[in-house]
């Protein structure tokens, strides 16, 4: 069955904004589904997962982000990670066989098969033949997760987010920056270390899900420890682990990083005599 | 001076709206209500009883202290009672009020004073009643007279008006230029300062422009306009002797410790008004404005009037008044009732109406650091707001709270609409209160 992915992005938004209705409710906080944050969360989720993923595997995925990570640490602006990024590896470990079966677009030119792998996964295996071209990899000819084919997409987003300075270019140019540097090194050669930048989830994870503020660093510095962290551990899971893919425990391990990093940049910070007149 | 980095700033609507207002000269009201406590330092003793006369000009208050600056009453009339009355700092002021019979007789004490050496000119300064006019009321005369005067060298002149709505000081360049100029010539006499500048924001360009003929016309070598870019807060101290002379300057040091005479530019053209005339300051020009004024204009005020009486003069209400500000909407007092007089510092009565003056709702912190990015010093005010909350004296020592100079931009940039300016402030009390 060819999933369209309607059928999971209302449902998530829908199920989030309601359980952290509930959540408010139940334990008697001022109710914050106003401010949206909930529904970015059930979006993100959609977005995190295959399109024929099973519509209640999904809405579990949003009742831990909602309950689990965001509502028991106090609600929005306490949570220690990121509530979407916790949850996407939350529904990877819990069913991963859902989690790693890609339908495939509309535009892959297969008769008979309705799912693949995605590009990652090719390179894991070595059958870097069958890997898609740099420019299908750009507009999202290829297997993966909703939010993450069209890496072109993404970048006018994440574009659009800076221009209107919504979000630092801090955590996104060093998160990609160092992908492709470390990309660079292990594989030597230009085309494969932008194969890293455009596949995956590393578009996607550095410009609208490593930039929340709540869970990265204050400080421009923090930033750039944290942006240069993720690249690196995203990029060694890739290379040197068993998993295909490594951005969301990459955003999830800085994230717990963040108060580290945080107390080490205000050291800089506060010996630079950075809060007095005329810095 | 060169071409410096310009110190973070934010984008605040100006609403100059009555920039190009000639100043008119209100009637005077029935009662004037002059208050003891119009400047920083020791407030003043009544010198009259009730049921004297009094007369334009004389001194009706005055006190020992050296921080501190006479007091002249600005009607003629008779004093009517002496009261004590919650100011609005929450503490007690004395206020004289005097029921005006309209002759506005001036005083025999209005004399031109003579200045033959410095000491003349700092006690002249002293007699003209002068604070900065500006808003915080500082007395003129002591920050004309520092300890290390050999060190001075330049006379800052500010004239940046930051602040949304108030347009007094662009008044003063473009009605009184001559003043200002004078009175700078005067203080860099006096106090032997090599050169003067005066920090204007680009949205007063008559000002600039009036300023500007006036040097060439006067041929003055010594004087020269700093342009400053139009975001606030260009007009703080601090903020103006770092963009003006690329002096750092940290929260407890007077900028006279960097060789800087800095005054605001309202204060320095009524001075020299008293050193042509000998009348010191019983009036003074007040911005009135906010959406609720029938007609918002520029008023020369005599000082003691009630709002509602200046208010009356431009119109009354148009809608029932919500929030009344003495000063701008940044740093100004919102005052308890339009019962309240004007001061020697009220450089604007905006009056707004519900609509305008709700405060909506706080949301929590989502650590945007957009209040780091908008503050002048780069400080961290949302590490402040927790590390008050935690009671946390260390933190906020260690982040420097005490440079905090509560210009207010963290509050307006918050998306979260956090009270962080005030939360500051009662850090900034904490602090102090632990060291003692």
């Amino acid at each position: 069955m060819r999933c369209s992915q309607r059928t999971l992005r209302v449902p998530c938004v829908a199920a989030s904004v309601l359980f952290e209705y509930l959540f408010n409710a139940i334990v008697h906080k001022k109710q914050t589904v106003g401010d949206l944050s909930a529904a970015l969360t059930g979006l993100l989720i959609a977005f995190n997962v295959p399109a024929s993923f099973p519509l209640w595997q999904a809405i579990i995925g949003c009742l831990f982000a909602i309950v689990v990570v965001k509502g028991l640490f106090g609600g929005i602006g306490k949570n220690f990670s990121n509530p979407a990024i916790t949850a996407r590896i939350f529904l990877f470990i819990s069913f991963s066989a859902n989690m790693s079966t890609w339908p495939l677009t509309r535009l892959a030119e297969s008769t008979d098969a309705v799912t693949g792998p995605t590009p990652l996964a090719l390179y894991a295996e070595g059958s870097t033949d069958q890997i898609p071209g740099l420019m299908q990899l750009l507009l999202g000819f290829h297997g993966g997760s909703t939010g993450e084919v069209c890496a072109l997409a993404l970048l006018i987003g994440g574009i659009y987010l800076i221009a209107r300075k919504v979000i630092s270019p801090v955590i996104p140019c060093a998160f990609i920056g160092t992908v492709f540097v470390f990309g660079l090194i292990a594989t030597g050669s230009v085309y494969w270390a932008l194969f890293h930048v455009l596949s995956g989830g590393v578009m996607l994870g550095a410009f609208f899900m490593a930039t929340d503020y709540v869970t990265s660093p204050k400080l421009p510095l923090g930033q750039l420890i944290f942006g240069i962290g993720c690249g690196i551990i995203t990029m060694s899971i890739r290379l040197f682990g068993s998993y295909p893919e490594g951005v969301s425990f990459s955003i999830l391990l800085m994230n717990i990083c963040t108060p580290l990093i945080n107390n080490l940049s205000y050291k800089f910070y506060l010996k630079e005599g950075g809060a007095k007149n005329g810095k | 001076m060169s071409q410096r980095k310009h110190l973070p700033s934010i984008h605040v609507p100006h609403h100059k709206n009555t920039a190009a207002c000639e100043t008119v000269t209100m009637p005077i009201p029935d009662e004037v209500s002059i208050s003891m406590s119009q400047n920083i330092g020791a407030p003043c003793q009544p010198l009259v009883e009730k049921g004297d006369y009094v007369k334009v000009g004389q001194r009706i208050g005055d006190v020992q202290a050296f921080v501190s600056a006479p007091i002249f009453s600005s009607v003629s009339g008779t004093v009517k009672s002496i009261d004590k009355v919650r100011g609005s700092m929450g503490g007690f002021e004395t206020h004289i009020v005097i029921e005006t019979d309209k002759k506005q007789e001036v005083s025999e004490e209005v004399q031109i004073p003579v200045v033959n050496s410095f000491e003349d000119f700092v006690k002249a300064a002293r007699d003209s009643g002068m604070v900065g006019l500006g808003g915080a009321s500082f007395p003129t005369h002591v920050k004309l007279n520092p300890k290390n005067l050999d060190e001075c060298e330049y006379l800052v002149v500010n004239a940046a008006e930051c602040e949304p709505f108030i347009t007094t000081d662009n008044r003063e360049m473009v009605e009184n230029g001559q003043d200002v100029l004078d009175g700078m010539k005067l203080i860099m006499k006096w106090l032997n300062l090599k050169k003067g500048f005066i920090g204007v924001e680009t949205n007063k360009p008559d000002a600039i422009a009036n300023l500007k003929r006036l040097i060439e016309q006067n041929e003055i070598k010594d004087i020269e306009i700093v342009p400053l870019p139009s975001s606030y807060p260009k007009g703080a101290e601090r903020v103006l002797v770092y963009e003006v002379t690329g002096k750092t300057m940290n929260a407890g040091v007077l900028p006279a410790q960097l060789g800087v005479i800095l005054d605001n530019v309202s204060t320095i053209g009524v001075m020299a008004e008293y050193f042509k005339t000998g009348m010191p300051i019983v009036r003074r020009r007040v911005t009135v404005d906010g959406d609720v004024v029938t007609e918002p204009k520029n008023v020369y005020v005599p000082i003691g009037t009630r709002i509602a009486d200046v208010v009356e003069f431009c119109g009354g209400y148009k809608k029932e008044p919500r929030k009344i500000i003495m000063g701008g909407p940044m740093m100004g007092r919102a005052t308890k009732s339009d019962e309240s007089p004007t001061m020697k510092n009220t450089s604007a009565i905006l009056c707004f109406s519900q609509e305008m003056a709700e405060v909506k709702e706080e949301t929590a912190c989502l650590n945007c650091q957009r209040c780091h990015t908008a503050c002048p010093f780069g400080l961290m005010p949302s590490i402040f707001a927790d590390a008050y909350e935690a009671k946390d004296v260390d933190k906020l020592n260690r982040f420097n709270v005490m440079q905090c100079m509560e210009c207010g931009s963290c509050s307006y940039t918050c998306p979260a609409r956090r009270p962080l300016a005030l939360t500051n402030k009662l850090a900034k009390m904490m602090v102090k209160e632990a060291s003692k």
